[in-house]
């Protein structure tokens, strides 16, 4: 579902005297349907670059991204949008949302993007905000005034509402009380038993050890690292 | 929306350039827009961005170049070559222009539902009750209180006469919509607003539409690509989020550097 092969990531910093950042090299990666893996690595290992080069937010300068059967390197703008609508969905650490949007319709809203009816979005959007436990007196209020740890929640119900084939969590479990912990980690079970194919960063190794296949040490593709 | 359909760019920009004398206002444009997408271009003042929007729009007359629209009754055809009786016509039906300052874009001293029903009866609708049905329709959408239906804009604040200018643009049920600068002179407040209604009706309506800005937020949330233009050329196209979050070109890389966070 998600296949990587020889990826490459420099960053040039034109206005720092142009100077060249190497990432990451020959990234090779295959997730299978229903498989989670876990990024890992130490701090500044590339994890989160690996992860917006498979969003496509990031450029890769060399190799193939292939979600989906779509290579995101070469996709057209719209494709990548495509494949963001139907197949991939992306759990981020920050909510980034338009100001003064009601919590539901944040959380409907890739539903909508992806086609449903406005009623059966709603009506899922509910669902997946009842289960993470998001008062329902807050549904009708943006979540940029939440806190943290319910911005995240809100963030999870957004990123599961669609039963997208390919998932990304970035840290899916952080500031979480041991009860909603449960229920994301349920979440992600139910993705995999769905078929979806995942790829993790989570810093809770309780977590990672529960819902993860494999991990994958990101500092293997370090420039220079040996194959 | 099958993938055939996709296949058909709506507009396709070809060598479009444009001088005032020895100034380039915009040289060698080129890029194909499809159905439903919506592409921002961004770049300081003087960078050209507006020039083009002018070009692309029918305001401005390209020195080279054609734009290619993919018309109901013909397929495409090369909108800088067309006799302006038929340019006009397309600017009111299959085109909408929204204008940073709404003055620009309504008549102030015609009623809120007449902006609205005038842009139908300019595309032949006669019948006064199935206008001001579509009126009231439109006011609705576009978050006005259908009770100031009677109201001239000028009694409007800012914010509703932008909104006001959108619907008189849609009811026609354009396909292409340009834009220049449509948050620009709004209070922030009035802005996210907005942009939730743009966003909303681009989705349900299948719009497809460029924007014009300086503003990086707003392309954000209603941009899937972005141009990014200076000095009359493009310095760096793409994926809004990955122009934005991984700039390629020094140039793209300072302005999103110096946006100020907040």
């Amino acid at each position: 579902m998600i296949e990587l092969r020889d990826v490459r990531k420099t960053f040039t910093l034109h206005n720092q005297g142009a100077a060249v950042i190497d990432v990451l090299d020959r990234v090779t990666l295959s997730v299978a349907r229903g498989e989670c893996v876990a990024l890992t690595g130490a701090s500044g290992a590339g994890k989160s670059t690996l992860m917006r080069l498979i969003y496509g937010n990031y450029k890769a300068q060399g190799g193939r991204i292939e979600v989906g059967g779509v290579d995101l390197v070469t996709a057209m703008p719209r494709e990548v949008i495509r494949v963001r609508r139907e197949v991939l969905g992306h759990v981020s650490q920050f909510l980034r949302v338009v100001p003064r949007v009601p919590t539901l319709d944040v959380v409907a809203d890739p539903l909508l993007l992806a086609g449903a009816a406005p009623e059966e979005a709603r009506e899922a959007a509910a669902g997946l905000l009842e289960r993470v436990n998001i008062p329902r007196a807050l549904w009708s209020l943006s979540p940029t005034t939440f806190s943290g740890g319910e911005q995240q929640r809100v963030n999870i119900a957004r990123g599961f509402v669609h039963p997208y084939p390919a998932l990304l969590l970035d840290e899916p479990t952080a500031s979480l009380d041991p009860a909603n912990r449960e229920v994301v980690l349920a979440l992600i079970e139910e993705a995999k038993a769905r078929g979806a194919a995942i790829v993790g960063i989570f810093h809770d190794a309780a977590a990672r050890a529960r819902v993860c296949d494999r991990e994958v040490d990101v500092s293997r593709f370090a420039p220079g690292a040996a194959a | 929306m099958s993938a055939h359909a996709e296949m058909t760019p709506l507009l396709s920009v070809r060598g479009v350039s444009k001088r005032y004398g020895a100034q380039i206002g915009c040289a060698d444009m080129s890029f194909d827009l499809y159905p439903g997408e919506v592409m921002g271009i961004v770049g300081e003042s003087g960078s050209g961005k507006s020039t083009l929007l002018a070009c692309l729009a029918g305001h401005l007359r390209p020195d080279t170049g054609s734009v290619l629209f993919d018309t109901r009754a013909d397929g495409l055809r090369d909108t800088v070559r067309m006799s302006e009786p038929e340019r006009r016509m397309m600017s009111r039906t299959d085109w909408a222009f929204v204008h940073q300052n709404p003055r620009d874009g309504l008549r102030m001293a015609v009623s809120a539902g007449g902006n609205v029903g005038e842009r139908l009866m300019a595309v032949g609708a006669r019948n006064y009750g199935d206008i001001r049905r579509s009126a009231v329709d439109w006011l609705d959408r576009v978050e006005i209180d259908t009770g100031r239906i009677d109201d001239r804009p000028s009694t409007f604040s800012g914010g509703m006469q932008q909104r006001l200018q959108i619907a008189r643009n849609l009811v026609t049920g354009p396909r292409l919509v340009f834009m220049d600068e449509p948050t620009g002179g709004l209070d922030v407040s009035v802005q996210a607003r907005l942009l939730d209604l743009l966003r909303g009706l681009v989705r349900d309506m299948g719009l497809s539409a460029i924007i014009v800005t300086h503003d990086l937020a707003v392309v954000r949330l209603l941009a899937d690509r972005l141009m990014v233009m200076k000095s009359g050329c493009v310095v760096e196209a793409g994926l809004t989020d990955q122009v934005l979050d991984d700039p390629q070109h020094a140039y793209t890389q300072l302005l999103v550097s110096s946006v100020l966070q907040v």
